[in-house]
């Protein structure tokens, strides 16, 4: 077992790069900006979390993976904190992430509220199905080109 | 009724609002008319029990008798929840289902905002962190209204006939009582009637839409706020959603 004391917070929060979301595993959970806060003390780490939408059934997952996660480095003494407000919002997903789930098929958030463009084509000429998706985070999409769905994580 | 401990029932009337429609689109799961809504209407339900989530832990840290979000959704009997009437009656249809969904998210999302500002930090969170999720509840209804009451004759029928036994149902959401007073005195909250100009402009422009006709009639029945008189769907209700708790005490998964 490690001393949390011994390690530090940058360490913790590299450890959490490589804890994928549950749901979309191409993106980690640091990506997904849902970890707001690592605090280390003698008590143990603290990881503050924000939850992405309130009945998200991911959300507990999440903790258990980052709480797996940080014993197999040989931290066991891990709390967690939820943090409401302020709210999430899909700004805090991260370049990188944002990526990533392009190149998975999903289109990233955009503020005008819809996919910019379909994630396998790149076309522009895209129509929605369903505001409603696979997971509480998306939205059903349709591509008028290559006539493929595709999932759009929607801008909140 | 006892205003004494007037942040506990405001508390309990947000969450049991949440609990109880979320449960109702929850009966839904692998039934709606097509793939798209039944998703849709899953991931409304999701949304509306995470709410609940929040809104009864609180309501138990409040109330400080050690009973937490599960002790009150699942350990009440109906006469101690305290929803509006609108959101137990049954489903009946897609058609019902939509338009009661409408008539609360045009409710909420304007309440919710006006819950930002409360003197009440905790209310003040989970109402920002609730108005996202129901931004996206009003789109969605009041979409499927439209396009059901501006649809084929049936559907505008089916709408016809829910509006006519829904309507009566949906004033209560903006009387108020003496615990609205109390809440709205220590500046938790406003007046749940300080809604209704928004309720009203929401409902007219979309009905416009939809090609449905407002009643005249302004009645509205009371008793689930309060918890004096509930419908008799809840008790059926509460039956099914409570039976595992009740049936195996403290089961977990």
């Amino acid at each position: 077992m490690v001393e949390a004391q011994t390690i530090s917070e940058a360490q913790v929060w590299e450890w959490l790069e490589d804890v994928p979301d549950p749901e979309i595993p191409v993106i980690s959970v640091v990506d997904l900006g849902v970890i707001r806060d690592v605090d280390v003390s003698d008590e143990g780490v603290i990881v503050t979390i924000t939850p992405t939408y309130s009945g998200c059934p991911a959300m507990s997952i999440i903790s258990l993976d980052v709480e797996l996660a940080l014993a197999k480095r040989g931290l066991e003494k891990v709390h967690f904190k939820t943090r409401l407000s302020p709210a999430w919002t899909t700004d805090w997903l991260s370049e990188k992430g944002r990526a990533s789930l392009e190149d998975y098929g999903i289109a990233p958030p955009q503020p005008a509220g819809g996919p910019e463009r379909c994630p396998h084509c790149q076309s522009k000429n895209v129509e929605k199905v369903s505001q409603f998706g696979s997971t509480a985070c998306k939205a059903q999409w349709r591509c008028r080109d290559c006539l493929e769905p595709f999932d759009y994580f929607k801008c909140i | 009724m006892a205003t004494d401990n007037a942040l506990f029932e405001f508390l309990l009337r947000q969450g049991d609002n949440s609990l109880v429609l979320g449960h109702r689109l929850s009966e839904w799961c692998g039934m709606g008319p097509a793939l798209e809504e039944d998703i849709a209407l899953a991931n409304t339900a999701l949304d509306l029990i995470g709410q609940t989530r929040l809104w009864l832990s609180y309501a138990g840290e409040v109330e400080g008798a050690g009973r937490s979000e599960d002790d009150l959704a699942y350990l009440r009997d109906a006469y101690d929840f305290r929803n509006a009437l609108l959101l137990e009656v049954p489903n009946e249809d897609f058609g019902r289902t939509i338009l009661r969904e409408f008539f609360f998210d045009a409710f909420q999302l304007p309440w919710l905002h006006a819950l930002i500002d409360s003197a009440d930090e905790r209310v003040a969170e989970i109402a920002a962190k609730s108005a996202k999720e129901a931004s996206y509840h009003l789109e969605r209804s009041a979409e499927t209204v439209i396009a059901l009451g501006d649809g084929t004759d049936e559907s505008n029928a089916k709408m016809t006939a829910a509006l006519a036994y829904l309507w009566p149902f949906a004033g209560e959401l903006m009387v108020d009582d003496e615990v609205d007073n109390a809440i709205a005195e220590a500046g938790v909250a406003p007046l749940p009637s300080t809604i209704k100009p928004a309720w009203n402009a929401t409902i007219n422009a979309t009905f416009k839409e939809a090609l449905l006709t407002r009643p005249d009639s302004d009645f509205a029945h009371a008793g689930g706020r309060n918890g004096f008189r509930h419908t008799e769907h809840l008790g059926h209700m509460l039956a099914q959603m409570q039976v595992l708790q009740r049936s195996h005490p403290g089961a977990a998964w």
